[in-house]
């Protein structure tokens, strides 16, 4: 079954060259992305058939000398196998469509099968050298892809942030794995899970993956190239990178902390917690002030990514003090919002896509009224943002309901300091759940309804078939994993009792599709059943209206607030909200502190007939004040070291002494 | 001939949500009308409009898409199963465990969403206006929500929201500070969300201030009466909620006889009429704030929510 998957990762890296071979040619599109498909298929169908197992590992001779390289598929890695494939497959059937308006194929197609190989590659791997070697690879491979675009300066600073942030994490990663090897060099999993190590390394290797891993994954504040880079890739990259990549990054995570690290102490679930829950809130509202459709998507991703990492921190927490069962609803909880962020965010990036090319843009200000023109790929889109937002019945709902009750297990947490914190991750939760609800209307509000705002949007195409099919794929799973989370559930299981000794209990037949958490008489939620509710009375009252009422329908010019406009003729798009407009309210409330956001308006002089101009202005405090503050002071530091370049020889051989002096003294008092 | 019973209450529960909340409403407006010396309304007249309404055509703007008309529909069945999900007289009906007290908030979240989505839809300024408004209030009101949520199902140990209404009605809670907390953020909660006074005027259509209103000015006819019927079901939901929770009296058990049910359906009905005077008085005592005090108000609920959750995890017996 590894075999099998590595055969897999070798016709991607097959597929790759044969990418740039016929990179300049039609065929090359579909060569690339119609082999992509089928491997990612069949790779998706082994791990199918790996789930919940353990198969056999192999060991290549490659790498370094004398070690070897393992690769072994167990239920973790089965289960994001299934996720990373699935991701996979979806991406390249929406780019056997997509991928024909790309401008420069040559710096897309070599990359993409490979990219694929590694995200694999990397959640098979068996010990720490193949991770570091693949998870180095999966960072190339996608900054290659972001660089697609290379002409646009935004792209190249983007690319040039990720490639920093990307050798960053690894190294923090390396250095982890380097602590738990420990001085005999374990590289292997099942020898760094066999070997007895000081608490202390365990406790730093913990927070290292964090960063690491984190990083990757764009948790705050470790996020700034995430909404950089993303948003540059062309859309299926995009999807894979924040739907597929971003998930590899919370099995790195997922690997360390709960499986290689050994048992942990009460405080790492509190270190998780308050990351994923800061970086919730923070992700989403920025979401909401953002005005192009891409940076939009990948700001809600770090929210995403929050909410997952939220649930890590729960379950690290109850199962550092003993209570598996509350451990395993929040796993639970974190595995499959995993899951359902894959399914739903690849849906909104492909339908990102499908707008960038339908009408040109991707600022939300210049477009709008696109459910008239894209009638077909608006009704996944929907979809997907009610699931992202967070709706019953579909799954992120039910995802995000398993872990708020994962949050009514934690009082009976000991530590104090995890009392006072889970009560306030969980409102922050909360916000970020109603941020995400407004964040997703205005997406959806702005960009399909009302009219459209430029003559771009007047004008927009509809996507390909193919690109509509892989939307209404996705969106369609979302539907059924929201409608019969136990589908997925059982599934996850056996990941489940591996991590955190046991898993929710499975329940037979009709009755199993009803959500519970741990103790059972705490609550239920059948999805299902309330979505029979919702049709039957709905139906019921449109059956009631259209046969006792009027049935009566006619179109009419609303009410301008007084515009005037010639006769019959519409009113101008100017009329409306403007994205900007609409989460003026929200950003006067929270950001002002936060984000020091500023209104400016500037007036005509009296008299004039110019139209008056508003500007709003946000400050990323990670950004302006971090990263950028941290860049400038490197500069200086190295402008201060850069005098040492031009001293005399004489000086130089001083410096030699000294230093050697000072080293000496150093050891003669250490020993 | 058990099940037929249960779903018979079940039948009834959900019509009650349906066909009280107008009464109900239009108790409020008569309360109110005598409160301030007028006349008021006949009690029936909500129902009249609604069916003036329904025979009356829809006009919808000319842009809108099938969204626009979809969108009451999915309102109007979303709230429906809301309301029909809180106990009213009984509790352990048939279906009560299909949903719990989050479930009935999100199904509330859902509404609004299309709420939101329908009146950016009609491509007017006032839809604009309302839905960014809208947002605004519920990325506070939904938390204060949650966290009243929180403290509840903490005190009783579920979420359900019969077994909490068993819980407090057996009485084994007595006072606890937390409860009070979570009463009073409730009941702020309930009046953001059902946009009456101090947030919303529920009468008004003056643009400075209109919130839900300005949501819904370009529907008529059918799509209306739907829009009009599932606000007024709000309101009976979350007087429900409030009675259910914090004044489980005469409320049914599972399994009881004709007299425990027919109890259950007076208290619940004078629990109602309680409810509805006591609004009335409330809005007119009290006059509405500006749209950006609102938050002050609503930020204020989220903080009592949190504050009673917060005493719930340090210590168990405030």
């Amino acid at each position: 079954m590894t075999a099998a998957l590595l055969v897999c990762a070798l016709a991607w890296l097959a597929l790759g060259a044969a990418g740039a071979i016929l990179s300049r040619r039609d065929a090359g599109r579909m060569v690339v992305y119609g082999g992509s498909l089928a491997v990612s298929l069949v790779a998706l169908a082994i791990a199918l058939g790996a789930l919940g197992g353990r198969a056999p590992g192999v060991t290549l001779p490659l790498g370094l000398p004398g070690i070897g390289m393992r690769f072994a598929v167990d239920p973790l890695s089965a289960a994001f196998l299934v996720l990373v494939d699935l991701g996979g497959a979806a991406a390249s059937l929406y780019a056997l469509g997509y991928g024909r308006h790309e401008a420069e194929p040559w710096r897309v197609l070599p990359f993409y099968p490979v990219f694929l190989a590694a995200m694999n590659l990397v959640v098979i791997a068996a010990d720490a050298y193949g991770f570091l070697l693949f998870w180095e690879l999966m960072s190339l491979a996608s900054w290659a892809l972001v660089m697609a675009d290379h002409k646009r300066a935004e792209t190249r600073q983007a690319g040039f942030v990720y490639l920093l942030m990307a050798s960053a994490g690894t190294l923090m990663l390396l250095l982890a794995f380097g602590l738990l090897a420990g001085p005999r060099g374990a590289y292997a999993f099942a020898a760094i899970i066999a070997s007895h190590r000081p608490q202390w390394t365990a406790d730093v290797a913990m927070l290292l993956a964090l960063l690491g891993a984190g990083s990757k994954a764009g948790l705050m504040p470790l996020h700034v190239w995430l909404p950089r880079a993303h948003p540059a890739a062309p859309s299926h990259v995009s999807a894979l990178m924040s739907g597929v990549m971003t998930k590899v990054a919370v099995y790195a995570f997922i690997r360390i902390a709960f499986d290689l690290a050994g048992p942990a102490a009460w405080w790492w679930g509190l270190v998780v917690l308050a990351a994923g829950a800061v970086s919730a809130v923070l992700g989403v509202l920025q979401a909401l002030l953002e005005d192009d459709v891409k940076t939009m998507l990948a700001y809600s991703t770090i929210e995403n990514i929050g909410l997952i990492f939220a649930g890590l921190g729960l379950a690290l927490a109850f199962r550092a003090d003993g209570l598996a069962l509350a451990a395993s609803l929040a796993l639970t909880a974190a595995l499959f919002h995993a899951f359902n962020h894959m399914l739903f965010k690849s849906t909104l990036f492909f339908g990102a896509g499908a707008i960038q090319h339908g009408a040109g843009t991707r600022r939300l200000s210049e477009l709008g009224g696109l459910i008239h023109r894209m009638r077909v790929s608006a009704v996944p889109m929907l979809v997907a943002a009610m699931a992202i937002a967070a709706l019953p019945p579909l799954n992120g709902f039910a995802s995000e309901w398993l872990l708020l009750q994962a949050v009514l297990l934690s009082p009976s947490l000991p530590q104090f300091g995890l009392k006072l914190a889970v009560p306030a991750a969980g409102a922050l939760l909360a916000l970020a759940a109603a941020f995400a609800s407004a964040c997703l209307v205005r997406l959806y509000g702005m960009a399909y309804l009302g009219r459209p705002r430029s003559a771009a949007a007047a004008t927009a195409h509809e996507a390909d078939g193919i690109s509509r099919a892989a939307m209404i794929g996705l969106a369609s799973l979302c539907v059924i994993f929201g409608l019969m989370p136990a589908l997925a559930l059982g599934h996850l299981a056996p990941v489940v009792r591996e991590l955190a000794g046991v898993s929710l209990p499975a329940r037979p037949g009709w009755s199993g599709l009803t959500l519970l958490p741990v103790p059972a008489r705490q609550s239920s939620y059948d999805p299902l059943l309330i979505a029979l509710f919702i049709a039957v009375t709905s139906g019921l009252a449109a059956l009631g209206l259209h046969r006792f009422g009027s049935r009566a329908l006619r179109r009419a010019v609303p009410w301008g607030c007084g515009f005037l406009t010639a006769g019959d003729a519409a009113l101008p798009a100017g009329t409306q909200y403007s994205p900007a407009g609409f989460s003026q309210p929200i950003r006067r409330v929270f950001a002002t502190l936060l984000f020091r956001a500023r209104d400016e308006v500037v007036m005509p002089p009296p008299g004039a007939t110019a139209p008056a101009r508003f500007a709003a202005r946000i400050t990323d405090p990670v950004w302006d004040g971090g990263a950028l503050a941290l860049a400038a002071l490197i500069n200086r530091a190295a402008d201060r070291a850069n005098r040492l370049q031009f001293l005399t020889i004489r000086r130089y051989l001083a410096m030699v002494f000294v230093t050697l002096l000072i080293l000496l003294a150093t050891v003669a008092l250490w020993a | 001939m058990g099940l037929i019973v249960h779903l018979a209450l079940q039948a009834l529960e959900m019509a009650i949500a349906l066909l009280a909340a107008p009464l109900l409403t239009g108790f409020v407006r008569k309360v109110k009308a005598r409160l301030q010396r007028r006349a008021g309304p006949p009690l029936l007249q909500v129902y009249r409009d609604l069916a003036r309404l329904v025979a009356k055509e829809a006009v919808v703007p000319e842009d809108s898409s099938w969204l626009f008309r979809v969108s009451p529909y999915v309102i109007f069945a979303a709230t429906w199963v809301a309301a029909a999900l809180v106990p009213e007289f009984a509790t352990n009906l048939q279906f009560s465990w299909s949903g719990d007290l989050i479930v009935i908030a999100a199904l509330l979240g859902s509404a609004r969403f299309f709420q939101m989505l329908a009146a950016l839809d009609s491509g007017t300024a006032f839809g604009g206006i309302g839905a960014s408004r809208e947002a605004m209030l519920a990325s506070l009101a939904e938390p204060a929500m949650l966290m009243i949520v929180f403290t509840v199902a903490l005190v009783a140990g579920t979420s359900q929201l019969s077994a909490i209404a068993t819980f407090m009605h057996s009485g084994a809670e007595g006072l606890r500070l937390s409860l009070a907390l979570g009463l009073v953020a409730l009941v702020m909660v309930g009046l953001t969300e059902t946009g009456r006074f101090p947030v919303d005027n529920p009468a008004t259509h003056l643009e400075l201030t209109m919130v839900h209103e300005a949501m819904v000015l370009e529907y008529s006819g059918r799509h209306l009466a739907l829009i009009e019927l599932a606000g007024a079901m709000r309101l009976l939901l979350y007087m429900s909620l409030i009675a259910c929770i914090f004044a489980p009296f005469g409320i049914a058990p599972p399994g009881a006889g004709p007299a425990a049910l027919a109890l259950g359906l007076a208290s619940y009905a004078g629990k109602l009429g309680f409810g509805a005077v006591a609004l009335a008085g409330f809005e007119t005592t009290i006059a509405k704030m500006r749209v950006f005090r609102i938050p002050n108000f609503v930020g204020a609920a989220l903080m009592l929510g949190l504050l009673g959750t917060l005493l719930l995890f340090m210590s168990a017996s405030l």
